[in-house]
């Protein structure tokens, strides 16, 4: 593997404060850790509010790049040096037409499938790459079975580290090469359990910087900037309600505390959103625990065709259904039967090819439009994080198609009668 | 010795019994409470486990099999 030279050092700008833990409030250096030493909480970034609302406006947010990085005053890193293949500034489509199939009147799809690698990990990754660099590793790694595979692998090849990506030696080709493209994948013989095992040891093991483990406290506020997004491009305001796909749960903290951060800052009005949990039967431990009334998620053995969201252990499960409590929000277990509806009710009614999790969200909102949880003219955004390329297997045996002869009698007998009865 | 960071929640069947001291006792574990709350019907506890590996996978069989939750503090490092 050629290494490119390395790039200047990233900088962290003066309103990054310290880490600091979600439970106890304890403050702990910039460093590459993720859990206080004291009460084991995970830690999180603390900025300067004050220091960030002196440099952070709607006009220096629109004078920056079109990607994450126009946030960077509410981000752990600076943009100068950033490890930026393009992450960001996705699409927020007005959803007339699903709109209309479900009774909304102000319906939006946030479509992170238009990131450089097809997901929302690209914004994550891009923050804890560079944050990586700042760090002087020289090794950056993942474990992953599909979108955060391919996101750090590309940044990897774009920061010119040492990349290492672990999947499953049984994984779907297709989600290999796509990975192994940026020349940095290997196949682990073993089941799910023991993959995660191997990395967990790794983790502790080697001076790494392995984005969801030590960098995890910097590699999550990059979702950040999908509420962000949401804000700006809605002509800055929250919207009513966001439906989320939950998997660890950290895009879902995330997005809440984007737009509070932005609240904070006077950059938005307010952050009333309602924020609602969607998750698939196979693999619903945080919608579970919120509709049972507890706060703490069990476990589960994951068994769901939404890959992305099989996380049957979430890290932060417990914080995500608080959050949705403390919100108003809700959580919907959507039947294993209805993802695949969803991604053809999206793909039918407004062009976009989603992964599984989209098919989930999707289910999930016209479930709630039933139930009157979300009112018709309400604004609401739907969150796609992937795009449906990287998931065929899952509509394999949904989508028709059709066989015609090479003449046209055959297409009329079977394409244009078809049409007309 | 290896050190192992895990959440163990309780059911309302289990509250009254020692659990982690029993694994101590039955296991070559160090058990180290960093953050719980139990309440009447159920509870959970986040603690350290120290011991070698093996010792320890035998003893988190042990309060599985009883029937307790267990799960990893960091959660799942294997994503999507």
């Amino acid at each position: 593997m050629q290494l490119l030279p390395m790039r200047g050092p990233a900088k962290t700008l003066p309103n990054v404060q310290s880490l600091r833990c979600k439970e106890c409030g304890r403050d702990y250096p910039l460093e590459p850790i993720y859990v206080c030493d004291f009460c084991f909480g995970p830690l999180e970034v603390a900025y300067d509010y004050d220091a960030a609302a002196k440099n952070m406006s709607r006009e220096s947010i629109q004078d920056g790049p079109p990607t994450i990085w126009r946030y960077d005053q509410l981000l752990p890193v600076s943009r100068e040096n950033a490890v930026d293949i393009g992450a960001g500034m996705t699409p927020l489509l007005k959803a007339d037409n699903l709109g209309r199939e479900l009774g909304l009147n102000n319906l939006w799809i946030k479509n992170d499938a238009a990131n450089p690698t097809h997901s929302f990990k690209d914004r994550v990754v891009s923050v804890a790459a560079t944050k990586a660099l700042e760090f002087e590793f020289d090794t950056i790694a993942c474990a992953s079975t599909g979108n955060l595979a391919g996101a750090t692998a590309a940044h990897g090849a774009k920061a010119g580290m040492k990349t290492i990506v672990f999947l499953p030696a049984d994984l779907e080709r297709g989600k290999i090469l796509g990975a192994a493209i940026f020349g940095s994948v290997v196949l682990v013989n073993g089941n799910y359990d023991q993959v995660n095992r191997l990395c967990s040891e790794l983790g502790d093991d080697r001076h790494w910087a392995f984005v969801n483990i030590n960098m995890r406290p910097y590699y999550s506020e990059g979702s950040k900037s999908l509420s962000f997004e949401i804000a700006e491009q809605l002509g800055w305001h929250a919207p009513e309600h966001i439906i989320v796909p939950v998997a660890s749960g950290s895009l879902f903290t995330k997005v809440h505390k984007g737009l509070n951060e932005f609240a904070q800052l006077g950059i938005i009005d307010g952050a009333d959103t309602k924020m609602h949990i969607a998750q698939p039967a196979g693999c619903s431990p945080v919608a579970t625990a919120f509709v049972d009334g507890q706060t703490h998620p069990k476990p589960v053995i994951p068994d769901t065709i939404a890959k992305s969201l099989a996380i049957g252990s979430p890290a932060d499960g417990f914080y995500t259904v608080s959050i949705a409590n403390k919100t108003g929000g809700s959580a919907t277990i959507v039947p294993e039967d209805e993802v695949v509806e969803g991604m053809t009710l999206l793909a039918e009614t407004e062009g976009i090819f989603t992964e599984t999790a989209g098919g989930v969200v999707i289910s999930a909102l016209r479930r709630l439009v039933r139930e009157g949880a979300i009112g018709p003219d309400e604004e609401t955004v739907a969150l796609i994080t992937g795009t449906g390329l990287k998931t065929l297997e899952a509509i394999a045996d949904s989508v028709e198609t059709k066989t015609i002869e090479p003449n046209v009698q055959s297409f009329d007998e079977i394409v244009t009668k078809a049409a007309v009865s | 010795m290896p050190l192992r960071r895990v959440t163990f929640t309780f059911k309302t069947d289990l509250i009254q019994r020692p659990v982690i001291y029993e694994l101590g006792k039955k296991f070559d574990i160090v058990t180290n409470i960093r953050r719980a709350e139990v309440g009447q019907d159920n509870g959970w506890v986040v603690l350290e486990l120290e011991g070698t590996l093996d010792e320890i996978d035998r003893g988190l069989a042990w309060v599985v099999e009883l029937g307790v939750d267990v799960s990893p503090l960091d959660g799942d490092i294997l994503v999507g």
